[in-house]
C-alpha cells in the first residue's frame, strides 16, 4: 500500500523541495528504505549504514514514535501518515 | 497547619485531583498532579532545589557563586527564586521567543536574562550556555539536561507522592522537556508496579523554534541517555498545539487554570483512556497559566492561538 511520508524543512533539498513524498511499503523500515532508494540525497540522514534509524531523528506513525512501537518492523494500515522530525531539546521547561 | 521555616519547605507535596469527568472512558479515570502550587509555580522548583542543594553538598556551589542554566522558563525561574532565598547569583540563558511573562519572573528574582536566538530554541540555548561556561570555568554550571540530580527530585520526591496518593496507578502520562520527570517518575512506579505503564508526549518540532541547521544538530538530553529513557518509556506521542490548547480550555470546566504543556499531556491522557478498557491514568500539570495569559489560549479565536503558540515555546 502507498502511505503518505511528510519531512522536515531540512530534509525537503534533497526530495526537490516536497514536504510530503508518497511511498509504498507494508512496514515503517520498508518505506524508509525506499525513500532513501529513490532519494539518494538523504543516504545517512534518515537510516544509518547498518540500516537502523540516524539517533537525532524520530519517525512517527501517526502520532506514535516508531522506536516505542515495532522500530521498523512497525506494519502499516491503509491511510497511514509517517513524519519524520529531527530530535531537539524539547521544550525542556 | 504548621508554620513552614523557609518558603523553600514548601516545594513538593502537591495535590493530586481526579478530573475524570473529562475522560472519554467511564472506566479510565484521569488524575492530574497539580505543580503549580509550588512557591516558584511551576514542577521545576522541585529539580532546582535538588540541583543546587546536591552542588551545595559537593562543594561545587559556596556562598556568593555565580550559576548560569539555559532554560525557556521554569527551571529558571525555580533556580532564580532558590538562588535569590539561598544568596546566590544566577545567569539564565533564555530563547527569546518565550512568553513574556516568563520574561518578567526572571526579572522578578532578580535573574539576569542573557537572550539566545529565537530561531534556535532551546538547542540554541543549551549550545550558548555550553559555550559561555566553557569560557568562565569560575561560573557554576548545573546542567539541568544532564545532571543525575533532575531525576533523582523526581524519583525521590514526584514518584512516591504519586505512588502514597495512588497506588492503583496504572498508566502516568507526562512532558518530554528534558525527561526527568518521566525518568524520575517512571522509574520509580515501575519499581513499585512493573505494570505500570509510561508514555511520554511531546509538541511536534516547530519549523519556526527547531533551529536546526543539519540533522546532527539534534540533541537527546543525557539524562535520558545515561537513564534508559528508551527501555523506560512504553510510548511516545506527539501532542501538537491545537491540541493541547483544547484541552486546556477543557481543564476550566473542571477549574482548574494550567499552562498549555498541561493540555498537552491531558491530551494525551485522553488517547490513552480512548486505548484502555479501564485503568487510573495520573498526569502532571507542569505549571499554572499565569505565565501564557499574554497568548489569548483561554480567550482568543482558538486558530489565532494556534498560530501564536508555533511561534512560542511553552513546553
Amino acid at each position: 500500500m502507498s502511505v503518505e511520508l511528510r519531512l522536515p524543512t531540512l530534509l525537503r533539498p534533497a526530495v526537490n523541495g516536497s514536504a510530503t513524498v508518497t511511498i509504498e511499503g507494508e512496514t515503517v523500515g520498508e518505506v524508509l528504505r525506499t525513500l532513501v532508494a529513490e532519494h539518494p540525497g538523504l543516504s545517512g540522514q534518515v537510516l544509518t549504514d547498518d540500516g537502523s534509524l540516524h539517533r537525532f531523528v524520530n519517525v512517527y506513525l501517526n502520532d506514535d514514535d516508531v522506536r516505542y512501537l515495532d522500530q521498523l518492523d512497525t506494519k502499516l494500515a491503509p491511510g497511514d501518515t509517517i513524519s519524520i522530525l529531527p530530535a531537539v531539546a524539547g521544550g525542556a521547561n | 497547619m504548621t508554620v513552614a521555616k523557609s518558603v523553600l519547605d514548601l516545594i513538593g507535596n502537591t495535590p493530586l485531583v481526579d478530573i475524570s469527568s473529562l475522560s472519554p472512558n467511564p472506566s479510565a479515570r484521569i488524575l492530574v498532579k497539580i505543580e503549580g502550587v509550588n512557591p516558584g509555580g511551576s514542577v521545576k522548583d522541585r529539580i532546582a532545589l535538588s540541583l543546587i542543594e546536591d552542588a551545595e553538598r559537593s562543594g561545587q556551589l559556596v556562598a556568593g557563586s555565580t550559576l548560569i542554566e539555559p532554560s525557556s522558563g521554569n527551571t529558571g525561574i525555580g533556580m532564580a527564586l532558590v538562588c535569590r532565598v539561598k544568596g546566590y547569583h544566577l545567569k539564565v540563558v533564555l530563547p527569546a521567543n518565550v512568553s513574556i511573562e516568563r520574561r518578567q519572573l526572571l526579572e522578578v528574582w532578580g535573574a539576569e536574562i542573557i537572550e539566545s536566538p529565537g530561531s534556535e530554541g532551546s538547542n540554541g540555548a543549551v549550545r550558548m550556555a555550553q559555550k559561555l561556561a566553557g569560557e568562565h570555568p569560575e561560573w557554576v554550571f548545573l546542567y539541568q539536561y544532564g545532571n543525575p540530580a533532575n531525576p533523582r527530585a523526581h524519583y525521590e520526591h514526584t514518584g512516591p507522592e504519586i505512588w502514597r496518593d495512588c497506588p492503583e496507578v496504572t498508566h502516568f502520562v507526562a512532558g518530554l522537556g528534558t525527561s526527568g520527570t518521566l525518568l524520575g517518575v517512571g522509574r520509580y512506579l515501575k519499581e513499585q508496579n512493573p505494570q505500570i505503564q509510561v508514555w511520554a508526549v511531546e509538541p511536534p518540532t516547530g519549523e519556526a523554534v527547531d533551529g536546526l541547521r543539519n540533522l546532527d544538530d539534534g540533541y537527546i538530553p543525557p539524562i535520558f541517555l545515561d537513564g534508559g529513557g528508551q527501555d523506560l518509556l512504553d510510548r511516545k506521542t506527539l501532542v501538537g498545539p491545537h491540541d493541547s490548547i483544547v484541552w486546556t480550555r477543557r481543564l476550566i470546566e473542571v477549574g482548574i487554570f494550567a499552562g498549555i504543556s498541561t493540555g498537552a499531556a491531558l491530551a494525551g491522557a485522553v488517547k490513552a483512556a480512548e486505548l484502555i478498557e479501564s485503568g487510573t491514568i495520573v498526569i502532571v500539570s507542569p505549571d499554572g497559566g499565569w505565565k501564557y495569559l499574554s497568548t489569548g489560549a483561554w480567550t482568543d479565536d482558538i486558530a489565532e492561538v494556534v498560530e501564536r503558540a508555533k511561534r512560542i515555546i511553552y513546553f
